[in-house]
């Protein structure tokens, strides 16, 4: 059996917005370490995908040396304490642990996180810096792939600044992973200074492509090589009908003005307005966080998806999370349409049932619709998270970079090179929407890149 | 940190600010607008860019008090810094596109309501500096509210008054306006019309009849302005568009203007509420 970890009880937690999982003490991560079997050809590391070597690090742990422990996830992975908490561990590294087959799977997630605030709490220097290398890199963005490879490069000797359009950095880890899963003071902050200890620069308030063109930065500000990670930040809407009334928000706006800009709190100045019931449509780790934002703040929450649980992209805990806090589910089902009032506000929805049927190419269960079962439930609130496309800003103002269908940016996969000389892209700009761990593998395999580029192509 | 150079009341609760912003300076473009957030615990709040000077790196924004965020901001005084200042974001005016030849025949007509002048100064500025013709309506309450009078006159522009009162210019709309200067056989190519949402729904519903083109700038809610939240959503031509990114000018014969004053109150209760919250807002 895994140990269990500490959690912030149902009660306590929807009324405030700290941490939920209390992560675990020594004794425990010790404890849980012990149950690991450190496989040979271990299926774990197969999982993870930047493949952190997982049997060596628990080991560490197992003998009370953290900061060895740290030292061999930190070569694979510079945010631990963020992927342990993030990562969706049941299909990754834990999807693949062997004693998942019996029984329960190392609590590899974890222990992660434990030895990623261990370094954080500690102050533990993991970084070994190269000698400077005078070489000037800009990187646009500074969600997870910006981070990782502005931190990779700067390891490396460059000199790195970071471009942020917002006027935090952090990316989707600071507007739109809640609090009470990612603690921003404790945690994202810290890392973040931590990348500032290693001399990268950021400067907030720069929208590339607005405020200074790729163009120029290489021209005009002295750039030898620029790294792309604006995200996909772009909200897709239905399509259907009462979409726009007042109230319908998309869940970055909602999650945008709850964490970023604090709306819940009476002394800051951007307003929020929820109402006594709100819909979240959709079932992935953004629903969930809505959903539980909304709980917090007083309201009946209902998740509507239109596939059942089994299918629900979410993690496990954030689903496991939301039930305990009230969540309901209502799933098997599909808005068809937005009712609002005649002062433009929603006051309800049409919903239709749904059924499943086969499986798409991805194996996914297809729902299909269940003629006639149309109903219409009571909403003061709808929350839209059913994905994001690429922020779209780069690619308006840049045609040297060619995006495809999906308005992805094009890359040679195993470096990240875009179609603009010097310019690399990564995370969920290439991708589409995805997650903090793969976004930060192609952030730093970017940077390997572009040193590569840089020590070949010109001196 | 961006400091403010200068400050000076255009009307009583209209206040300009000159802001130090070297890298806004240097890109901005008639027709764009930045977001400014004053303090840790300030709202992100989007203001048209009214005047750039990219030799002193500076950025004329003009503010007019409207609640809590607008009352907070009209305290400020010279020297004293804002804390977030973001931009250029949106895109630039048309116009802006087209090159010399192509502008040098063409008949502008801008019509600005009350604080709407603000956003019109550099389109006008930008147009007469080619040589381009521009007649200019301003619109306001009264007398008092008028702003930027001469400085559209200095640029070489006729410009034409309407005030609900009657206490300059004509008494009446901006709209009766339009509609003389076109009975009186002025023509024009494009009106670019900006101010109330009201005000520009119906100067669109004319120059519909009178089969003029007509770009409208709208002012819907925004919170990042960078096309990630879609809050600023608006439907033109039947299509949604987010008015940060794919405006903030649109063609002003296809939008929905009533879908875009509704949307302008979602949060009236709320903001009023933070209104007193912060400050009985005593500016002046
Ligand atoms: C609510 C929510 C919950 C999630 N939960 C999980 C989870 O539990 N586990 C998980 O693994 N993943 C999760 N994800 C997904 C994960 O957060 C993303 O895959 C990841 O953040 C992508 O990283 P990125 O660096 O590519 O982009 P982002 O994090 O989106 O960062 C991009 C940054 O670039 C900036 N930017 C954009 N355009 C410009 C420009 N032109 N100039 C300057 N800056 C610009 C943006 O402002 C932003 O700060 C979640 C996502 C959301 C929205
Ligand atoms: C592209 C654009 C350009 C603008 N240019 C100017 C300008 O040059 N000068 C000027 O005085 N005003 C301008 N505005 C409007 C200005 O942003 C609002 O007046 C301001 O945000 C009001 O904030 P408040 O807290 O003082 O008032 P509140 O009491 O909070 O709100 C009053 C009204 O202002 C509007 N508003 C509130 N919050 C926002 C927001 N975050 N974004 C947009 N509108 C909001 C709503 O209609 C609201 O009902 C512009 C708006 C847009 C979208
Ligand atoms: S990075 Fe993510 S997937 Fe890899 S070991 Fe850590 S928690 Fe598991
Ligand atoms: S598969 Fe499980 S038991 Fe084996 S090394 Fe990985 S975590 Fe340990
Ligand atoms: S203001 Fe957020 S998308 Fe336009
Ligand atoms: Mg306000």
């Amino acid at each position: 059996m895994r140990v269990p970890v500490k959690e912030l009880k149902v009660e306590e937690r929807i009324k405030c917005f700290d941490e939920v999982c209390l992560g675990y003490s020594e004794e425990e991560a010790v404890l849980e370490a012990s149950r690991c079997l450190n496989c040979k050809s271990a299926n774990c590391v197969k999982k993870c995908p930047v493949g952190v070597d997982i049997p060596k690090f628990i080991e560490y742990i197992k003998k009370r040396e953290f900061e060895k422990a740290a030292e061999i996830i930190f070569k694979y992975n510079s945010l631990p304490s963020i992927c342990g908490r993030v990562c969706p561990q049941e299909i990754q590294c834990e999807g693949g642990c062997v004693l998942g087959k019996k029984g329960e799977a190392v609590a590899i997630g974890k222990l992660e996180r434990f030895i990623g605030d261990y370094v954080l709490n500690n102050d533990i220097d993991v970084f070994k810096k190269e000698p400077k290398k005078n070489k000037k890199v800009a990187v646009v963005g500074s969600g997870p792939a910006g981070l990782s490879c502005a931190s990779t490069l700067a390891i490396l000797g460059y000199d790195v600044t970071i471009f942020e359009a917002l006027h935090e950095a952090g990316g989707v880890l600071v507007y739109g992973i809640p609090e009470f899963r990612l603690p921003k003071e404790k945690i994202v902050k810290k890392e973040i200074e931590n990348l500032l200890k290693l001399g990268v620069e950021i400067k907030t308030n720069v929208i590339v492509g607005r405020t200074v063109t790729l163009n120029q930065l290489f021209d005009e500000l002295g750039y030898e090589a620029v790294f792309i990670g604006t995200g996909a930040g772009l909200p897709k809407f239905m399509g259907i009908k009462g979409e726009n009334a007042n109230g319908v928000y998309s869940a970055n706006e909602f999650l945008t003005r709850a964490n970023l800009m604090r709306a819940f709190l009476d002394e800051y100045d951007t307003p929020l307005k929820i109402g006594k019931r709100v819909a979240v449509i959709g079932g992935g780790n953004v629903a969930m966080d809505a959903a539980r934002t909304a709980v917090r703040l007083g309201a009946e929450v209902h998740i509507i998806y239109r596939r059942t649980e089994d299918e629900m992209p979410a993690r496990l805990e954030e689903i496991h999370h939301a039930k305990e806090e009230g969540v309901i589910f209502d799933v098997l089902t599909n808005p068809v349409e937005i009712l609002a009032d005649e002062n433009g506000w929603v006051k309800g929805m049409v919903l239709r049932k749904m059924e499943l049927k086969g499986v798409d190419e991805s194996g996914r269960r297809i729902p299909v619709e269940v003629e006639g079962s149309d109903y219409v439930e009571e909403f003061d609130t709808v929350i839209m998270a059913i994905g994001t496309v690429p922020n779209p800003i780069i690619s308006y103002t840049t045609s040297e970079i060619k995006i495809n269908n999906k308005r992805c940016i094009v890359v040679e996969e195993d470096t990240g090179k875009t179609t603009m000389e010097g310019v690399y892209a990564g995370g969920d700009a290439v991708t589409g929407a995805a997650t903090v761990i793969l976004a930060m593998g192609a952030g730093k395999r970017a940077a390997y890149a572009i040193d590569h580029y840089l020590s070949n192509n010109n001196n | 940190m961006y400091k403010i150079i200068e400050k000076n009341f255009l009307a009583e609760n209209i206040v300009m600010f000159k802001i130090k912003a070297p890298m806004v300076a240097k890109s901005a473009k008639p027709g764009q607008f930045v977001i400014v957030r004053i303090d840790e615990k300030g709202e992100r709040i989007p203001l048209t860019i009214c005047d750039y000077d990219r030799s002193l790196g500076t950025v004329s924004i003009v503010v007019q008090v409207v609640g809590a965020s607008t009352c907070k901001m009209a305290k400020l005084n010279q020297g004293d810094y804002i804390l977030d200042f973001a931009g250029p974001l949106g895109n630039a005016s048309e116009f802006v596109n087209l090159n010399e030849e192509e502008l040098k025949n063409k008949k502008y007509l801008f019509v600005a309501g009350g604080v709407g002048a603000a956003p019109i100064y550099p389109q006008v500025k930008y147009l007469r500096q080619l040589g381009v013709y521009c007649d200019v309506i301003i619109g306001a309450r009264s007398k008092e509210l008028v702003i930027l009078k001469e400085d559209i006159e200095k640029l070489g522009c006729r410009v034409y008054i309407s005030t609900d009162d009657g206490s300059l210019g004509i008494r009446g709309r901006v709209t009766d306006l339009v509609k003389k200067l076109v009975e009186e056989g002025n023509t024009y190519d494009e009106v670019v019309a900006i101010g109330p949402v009201v005000m520009m729904k119906f100067v669109s519903m004319l120059t519909k009849e009178l089969n003029i083109k007509t770009t409208v700038s709208l002012n819907s809610i925004m919170v990042d302005g960078t096309g990630m939240c879609g809050a600023c959503r608006v439907t033109v031509g039947g299509q949604t568009k987010f008015t940060c990114t794919d405006g903030p000018e649109f063609d002003g014969h296809l939008v929905d203007y009533d879908e875009v004053i509704k949307r302008q109150n979602m949060f009236r209760d709320e903001e009023v509420r933070r209104m007193h919250h912060t400050s009985e807002c005593s500016c002046f």
